[in-house]
């Protein structure tokens, strides 16, 4: 192995780049980002960095210990095409990379409002944002002025916690959500709606149920004035913010022959159906064995271990067990924490703490044994559960 | 000194969080040894004394980075930076931290 090809410049990219020379590759590894910054941290974006408390440099994954993987940067590069025979890596400069094995990290991007009878299609609406680079927080934070209306859409963690950061800054938020409970499909409609009362409790509207239609009125290049539901409800907007979700960036990838499934598909090790390539984090989808479908696994936990696995797999070593899925969010003050995986029937028993106070924890049982665990502001109770999870299942895709 | 508590109402394997001038500051019992760190994790806002401890190390209770008690460097990524390490002085029983005035107390 004398050469690798990271596509993928963020949390997984690097974290692979990392693994490699913690396995002690010391062949030459180009590092692939379309985005023109350095590697950096994208969930305090939402949170800490949108709210103005940290700053870029806050952010940076890098460290002076970096200095030493010795990469080959390649930055404001898109890639755009894989050619598998000839492990050739394309970019949009013409630069035609070949190496002994390409990584696959190219995370995903967030999911835009799709144009409808009333949209203006084709046009920018000012005030309009989704949330996932550098880039759209400094966008984002921009538009969020105290005393401005901000409609969010969709209820799920991104959405919740730029409602709950824009409530900070003195916006008046509405969160519109499209599902009857937000985040049941995560937590289970039970936990799902006890979550989602975090807004209420903080002033914040949410409304369920509320398909979205259209933004009112606007020409384009005008600010958006409203968001028109699905019962012909409007809602008064100066700023909008859409958190429905995220699409990997595989398009890429299309015609290369590796298969593609809710995203790369990877098996338990991070190999594709390609020898030489693998992938690793939100690009990627894998067989769940508790939902018995192929699904992406989009948390930041996943972005950095994941890799490891990969990196063992392209030096031909014995990869790492997958780990226990884990994510947190922070809302409104409250931290939750959520490891493992919810499925229909779960018992569901609170086993310490309260829930009315918002500080409690509850143990997801599956035939008997805990297989989930989540905590609203108890950590340190948090983690003693999360390690007496069940491990999940061996993935048999 | 900054008291912090009775040694008997610290157990082994248990951690105690103390403030003290708009600072935070975690005291462990690690298997009989007692370590004071910084309590705030480098690289969110996690509380360290609410952490997973394992031998000389503690792992912040959101992410992955281990401490090491001893010298308060992180074992890897996310945390880029060490938090400062502090003395701890039992008198009669009863623990203190001696505050580390440096910037950056890192062994």
């Amino acid at each position: 192995m004398k050469s690798v090809t990271i596509v993928g410049a963020a949390l997984a990219g690097l974290s692979a780049a990392r693994a490699l020379r913690a396995r002690s590759y010391d062949g030459r590894i180009v590092l692939v980002g379309d985005e023109p910054h350095r590697p950096y941290d994208r969930p305090p974006l939402s949170k800490g960095f949108l709210a103005g408390t940290l700053t870029p440099t806050d952010l940076e994954l890098s460290t002076e210990d970096d200095e030493a993987l010795d990469l080959a940067w390649r930055l404001g590069r898109r890639a755009t095409g894989l050619d598998p025979m000839a492990r050739e890596v394309v970019l949009d400069s013409g630069e035609r990379i070949v190496s002994d094995a390409v990584v696959l990290a190219t995370g995903a991007r967030a999911r835009r409002l799709s144009a409808g009878p009333s949209w203006p299609v084709g046009g920018a609406v000012g005030g309009v944002h989704t949330l996932r680079s550098l880039d759209d927080a400094v966008a984002l934070r921009k538009d969020l002025r105290p005393g401005a209306r901000l409609v969010v859409i969709g209820a799920g963690f991104i959405g919740a916690e730029v409602a709950s950061t824009a409530h900070g800054l003195g916006l008046d938020v509405t969160v519109v959500e499209a599902q009857p409970i937000p985040m049941a499909a995560q937590l289970g409609p039970e936990m799902g709606a006890l979550c989602a009362r975090l807004h209420g409790d903080h002033g914040v509207r949410l409304l369920t149920k509320a398909g979205v239609l259209g933004l009112s009125g606007p020409d384009p290049g005008e600010n958006v004035r409203a968001v028109r539901l699905d019962d012909g409800r409007e809602i008064p907007a100066d700023v909008v913010v859409a958190g429905i979700g995220a699409t990997p960036c595989v398009d890429w990838l299309v015609g290369s022959g590796v298969k593609i499934d809710h995203g790369v598909l990877v098996d338990a090790r991070c190999a594709t159906n390609l020898p030489g390539v693998v992938a690793a984090g939100d690009c990627t989808a894998t067989y769940q064995p508790w939902t018995g479908r192929v699904r992406p696994r989009e948390h930041w936990t996943n972005a950095l271990r994941q890799p490891e696995i990969a990196a063992a797999t392209v030096l031909g070593r014995t990869a790492p067990s997958p780990p226990v899925p884990y994510f947190w969010s922070d809302q409104y003050g409250v931290r939750l924490q959520f490891a493992g995986h919810y499925r229909d029937g779960d018992r569901i028993e609170i086993v310490e703490g309260d829930t009315a106070a918002r500080r409690f924890v509850a143990v997801y049982r599956r035939d008997g044994r805990p297989v989930a665990v989540l905590a609203l502001n108890q950590p340190k109770l948090f983690g003693r559960w999360r390690r007496e999870l069940a491990v999940p299942e061996r993935c048999a895709a | 000194m900054l008291p912090v508590c009775a040694l008997s109402d610290l157990s082994p394997g248990e951690a105690v969080r103390v403030t003290a001038e708009g600072m935070a500051i975690a005291v462990f019992n690690a298997d009989g040894t007692l370590y004071a760190i910084d309590d705030t994790c480098t690289h969110q806002d996690a509380s360290l004394a609410d952490g997973w401890l394992e031998g000389c190390l503690v792992e912040c209770p959101l992410h992955a980075s281990c401490f090491d008690l001893r010298t308060g460097l992180p074992s890897g990524p996310p945390a880029k930076v060490g938090v400062r390490t502090h003395q701890v002085v039992v008198e009669h029983g009863y623990i203190h931290v001696r505050v580390s005035t440096r910037e950056n107390a890192l062994a």
